[in-house]
């Protein structure tokens, strides 16, 4: 097939959005208060970034099951750049040149590597 | 002093997770071939005990068990990373786990290497260690 459906795209770009959103619940998780078992069994921010990733694997799978995936691939390092923006939007994190830098790298990286799956 | 060994704290237990993330795949990659049930979403929509059945595999095969018993762990050892910490420093450093699982793939699994694999493992590495540097010597 050397066409990639609009429909795939679609589903890989929400899974690494749904993904990013995983990562914000699992830092609202780090942060609950309550400690042992039962903090844990309380943690519903946690458990909601669970299900998130879950979700995110599902329409990952599901959108790289049709199209090219030398384009397919390389859009989930996309993820890592949500991440930053929510962090600065939730937890006010600051956006420095190191970190953009930093991650720049990081999905260039993850993006050949991606493209090297054989 | 002190924020600064709570960073290092952090960056170590985010590295342990890519290498027991890289070890989770492994296992259930190796698993996945044993398993002969492969689920899809219209599969599941058209018989819904798939699930069921998907998941007793899952439970039965040492490989797959541990495997995703592995993610749970990282799971918790994320969050336990990430608590006063930065999440914009800390998640990009799970993108070592490709790292870890690309070498393995190539060692363990016999796949080839290429240039591709070659110039994102050395990405990656080099990414990494630009947030874990400004994680581990300054304090933000």
């Amino acid at each position: 097939m050397s066409q990639t459906p609009v429909s795939s795209i679609v589903m890989v770009l929400f899974a690494s959005f749904i993904g990013s959103f995983g990562a914000v619940f699992l830092k609202l998780g780090a942060e609950h208060k309550g400690s042992g078992i039962k903090g844990l069994l309380t943690n519903y921010p946690l458990a909601f970034g669970i299900v998130l990733y879950l979700l995110s694997s599902v329409f990952f799978v599901m959108g790289v099951a049709r199209g090219e995936l030398t384009i397919l691939y390389p859009m989930v390092s996309l993820s890592y750049i949500w991440t930053l923006v929510w962090s600065r939007i939730f937890f006010k994190e600051a956006v420095t040149m190191t970190k953009i830098i930093g991650l720049g790298v990081i999905v260039l990286g993850v993006a050949c590597i991606n493209l090297g799956k054989n | 002093m002190e924020e600064r060994a709570a960073a290092k704290r952090s960056f170590w237990l985010v590295f342990l997770c890519t290498l027991i993330g890289a070890g989770a795949q492994m296992l259930i990659k190796r698993g996945a071939g044993a398993l002969t049930l492969h689920v899809t979403l219209p599969d599941v929509v058209r018989d819904p005990t798939l699930i069921v059945r998907y998941a007793i595999g899952i439970i039965t095969n040492p490989l797959l068990f541990l495997g995703y018993a592995l993610y749970g762990v990282n799971t918790l050892l994320m969050a336990a990373a990430l608590k006063g910490r930065e999440l914009s420093l800390l998640f990009p450093i799970i993108a070592l786990t490709y790292v870890w699982v690309s070498i393995l793939s190539v060692t363990v699994l016999g796949e080839q290497m290429n240039w591709f694999r070659g110039v994102g493992i050395a990405l990656i590495v080099a990414g990494v260690s630009i947030l874990g540097w400004r994680e581990t010597k300054v304090d933000g």
